[in-house]
């Protein structure tokens, strides 16, 4: 009947919708399913960025050294190395067993063009500094200089030598960065911007990329070429991104992960009681600390005061208590773990909280604060329940010992670090600051006064010059105590307060073997297997 | 009808440039930037990606470029997604939101109307409040809190449904989502037509059907339901809206990669093409869609054609 056929057409188009959605294909093989919390910026190595990117990264390339699964430096596209007595010059023996993904040799040409894309101003690099050590790399970067007078030369096929322009001992860690991986110069030619493409992109390492589905998954596949193919025991690895930390718990719990990327803080002792030994924390290279914007009153020039605040926070409360899963105090700035190093502490480490306490309070009155005249400050943080949590519980700290009064101010992620940047209305803020590499430089060299990431604007003579003569020693042992004494220098003028150490946190399915505790939360795929018990 | 339609088209045109000015100054205005991150860059590095990305430009310059790509139909490289263009991202992504929000709208209309009608019918009964206190319930619990509830519960705890969008195929992952994003509109439309429907039932000439012998389904359905309708389909704007602002919930919720996610993404990581291109696709569909009820409206209701 004629006023049937609306109704029908609605019925018809609702089931051509719904029939007309393709799923995936099915995955063939051993396939282990991953959750990754973003996207990847880009799969060329010289666009990306983040730390996801370069997990996704190491699986799909690899460079001169890499990381086992318990966190030593291994061999990896070079089979052996050897370094001048100098420290200043590296001969790498490049596998001559090494395969791209679509059958051609691994050449020392080919990680020479990598390098020289990486500190080419056109390309962009985010991680063009990375090299900074070798020779010419600075000039290139700031466009005084051409790429090709890096100082990375391909002296036949097989060898690579890399000249540095002053004496860099954690050098070789640098090289397991994807951004120094190789590049295959034809594919780059031919494809242009689009050579990190599914179906495009080349890959060294040992696994291909097959499919990408920006918000969705990254799919890759075993790398037939790879050179140590037979050892590798997946047939394919699916990252999920998966940005919501509690959507990623359920997807693990409904038996669709095998690893998870994280754990959302909400229900972490349920998760604890839960899951057990699926569990796994370990100690990460990362700090969470408030810094004091030093250029500006009330924290510029007036040490005793930032102390004060320092020592009046309970950290192993605030660690076990209110963060609560598994992290660690801290009472120094480079976290434990970190390669030849023993970090110093605080000199009131080793205080009662309540001995604390009242040196804080002598200070705070020292510096001339009272209850009649407390200080008040503004403490900023970016918008998240955990750094709530942790900003109302200082607060209270700060009340209770001193008397002294933060106003808490949340602000967008982007806006704190616009914020931080000016150095104009911060007073407190909290940030955090993750390692790049397995070495004690790379947090210290955070609070150098030209570095771009040291928010509090931080600057000493001796820090400086401790810091200098660290980078000048080719001697591991005397460059150590160095780095050590520089630390020593800056934690007794408070700059600012480290709060905890990171630790890396997963859900790790029993039937996943092969995976390895390591304080830089490399986990790469192809260590990993998954038993038949499935 | 026709020189009416026309003339809409025609001045839909100034208000997306003013559209796009806007979004681009808001954009801009926001403060930080695409690169910004804790781990800030040198000040060379710093320099090369601005140029690279025309950041250093001034800002009216940084537009017109903008416009001058807009016009040739090019929406610029994405920020964040630096391997994919705008319109890359929003081809990928909008097909599946549109299905999603369709499967939703349908489900929504049918059972909505469906509801409403069966509590007009039996209205004062014990259904018929059972009805309106479950509709009651779909309004005012968010999505955000009943969504999770139900992966929990036909996810995890029973296994029937899957948990995520990624790792299982077919129909069944489309599931939970679509009736997540229903569920209100359910319950709007549900309330929407049963007062309408009393109201239609009610009327004199509805009474005269009646008086001629007509059954109770067969008067509904061809003389109460058309007018029944008109107060829905003008909910079908707004609808429309709510269900592509409620899709960006339910899209991070069940990490489906959506145009609402990236929508989202792009805008905490100042991603200023891939904000500026999602609007201007908002901004033209949403247009469009007016248009349509508005051509829809004229379809059903005899007395805005010959007006």
């Amino acid at each position: 009947m004629k006023s049937n056929r609306p109704f029908l057409l609605l019925v018809v188009m609702f089931a051509v919708v719904a029939c007309s959605c393709s799923g995936d294909a099915p995955d063939s093989g051993i396939v282990l399913q991953r959750g990754l919390p973003s996207d990847p910026e880009s799969l060329d190595q010289h666009k990306a960025r983040s730390t996801q990117a370069a997990d996704v990264l190491r699986d799909i390339g690899e460079g001169l050294v890499a990381y086992s699964a318990t966190g030593e430096l291994v061999p990896a596209a070079a089979e052996r190395w050897e370094a001048a007595d100098d420290g200043l010059t590296y001969t790498f023996h490049l596998r001559p067993e090494a395969r791209w993904s679509n059958g051609e040799p691994v050449t020392a040409p080919q990680f020479v063009f990598g390098m020289r894309r990486l500190v080419a101003p056109e390309t962009a690099a985010f991680y063009a500094n990375l090299l900074d050590a070798v020779v010419n790399a600075p000039e290139i970067v700031s466009g005084k200089q051409p790429p090709e007078s890096l100082g990375v030369e391909a002296q036949d096929e097989l060898t690579l030598v890399v000249r540095l322009a002053r004496a860099t001992p954690y050098i070789l860690r640098l090289f397991s960065h994807p951004s120094t991986f190789p590049l295959h110069p034809a594919s780059v030619a031919e494809h242009g911007d689009s050579f990190a493409r599914p179906g495009n992109l080349l890959s060294n390492g040992a696994f291909v990329l097959d499919a990408w589905v920006p918000g969705s998954i990254i799919a890759l596949r075993r790398n037939e070429h790879y050179w140590n193919n037979e050892k590798t025991a997946l047939d394919g690895v699916n990252h999920h991104v998966v940005v919501q930390g509690a959507a990623e718990l359920n997807r693990y719990r409904a038996g669709e992960l095998h690893i998870t990327s994280t754990v959302p803080p909400d229900n972490f002792a349920e998760v604890e009681a839960q899951f057990g030994s699926e569990l796994r924390i370990a100690p990460y290279l990362g700090i969470y600390y408030y810094g004091f914007n030093l250029t500006k009153p009330p924290f510029k020039d007036n040490p005793a005061v930032r102390q004060a605040l320092s020592m009046a926070i309970d950290r192993d409360t605030l660690a076990k208590k209110v963060v609560g899963r598994g992290e660690v105090p801290a009472y120094s700035w480079v976290p434990p773990g970190v390669n030849n190093y023993e970090p110093t502490v605080f000199s009131f480490a080793s205080l009662t909280q309540e001995e604390r306490n009242k040196v804080a309070r002598r200070l705070y009155k020292e510096a001339g604060y009272s209850e009649e005249k407390p200080l008040r400050f503004e403490l900023r943080y970016n918008t998240s329940d955990r750094h709530t949590k942790i900003a109302v519980a200082i607060q209270s700290m700060w009340s209770e010992v001193l008397g002294a009064e933060a106003t808490l101010i949340n602000e967008e992620f982007q806006v704190l670090l616009a914020n931080m940047r000016d150095a104009e209305v911060t007073q407190v803020f909290r940030s955090s600051w993750i390692g790049d590499y397995d070495d004690a430089h790379t947090f210290l060299s955070v609070l150098r006064a030209g570095s771009a990431s040291n928010m509090p604007r931080y600057a000493n003579d001796d820090f400086e010059s401790l810091m200098q003569r660290a980078a000048e020693r080719a001697d591991l042992d005397r460059r150590k105590l160095y780095l050590e004494e520089a630390e020593r220098v800056m934690l007794a003028d408070h700059p600012v307060i480290p709060l905890y150490f990171f630790v890396s946190k997963h859900l790790v399915r029993p039937e996943v073997r092969g995976w390895g505790d390591n304080v830089l939360d490399y986990h790469y795929s192809q260590h990993l297997s998954l038993s038949a018990a499935d | 009808m026709l020189r009416y339609t026309l003339l809409r088209v025609l001045g839909a045109i100034p208000t997306l440039l003013l559209v796009i000015a806007l979004a681009f100054l808001m954009v801009h205005a926001a403060p930080g930037g695409p690169f910004d991150d804790e781990r800030a860059l040198p000040a060379d590095v710093a320099a090369n990606i601005e140029r690279a990305y025309h950041l250093d430009e001034a800002l009216p310059k940084q537009f017109v470029r903008y416009l001058s790509g807009l016009v040739r139909g090019d929406l610029g490289p994405s920020y964040r997604y630096r391997d994919y263009t705008v319109s890359e991202l929003i081809g990928t992504s909008f097909p599946l939101s549109m299905r999603l929000g369709a499967l939703a709208m349908a489900l929504a209309i049918t059972v909505g109307v469906g509801a409403g009608t069966f509590a007009a019918l039996k209205q004062g009964s014990y259904l018929d409040r059972w009805v309106m206190a479950f509709s009651m319930t779909g309004i005012s619990i968010p999505v955000f809190v009943f969504a999770p509830v139900l992966v929990l519960l036909f996810a995890v705890k029973l296994q029937w449904l899957p948990a995520g969008w990624t790792g299982t195929a077919g129909a069944s992952r489309l599931v939970l989502p679509v009736i997540t994003l229903a569920l209100p509109q359910i319950a709007y439309i549900a309330r929407l037509t049963r007062a309408s429907m009393i109201d239609v039932l009610g009327r004199d000439f509805i009474r005269t059907a009646r008086a001629q012998g007509l059954s109770t389904l067969t008067v509904v359905r061809l003389h109460a339901f058309k007018p029944a309708m008109l107060p829905v389909l003008s909910y079908m704007g707004p609808a429309i809206a709510a269900i592509l602002t409620g899709s960006v919930v339910v899209e991070e919720i069940f990490g489906i990669p959506g145009l609402g996610q990236f929508f989202v993404r792009g805008a905490l990581n100042r991603d200023y093409t891939l904000v500026l291109g999602i609007v201007v696709f908002y901004a033209t569909l949403i247009i469009f869609l007016n248009l349509i009820v508005d051509v829809l409206y004229g379809a059903i209701d005899p007395r805005v054609r010959h007006r």
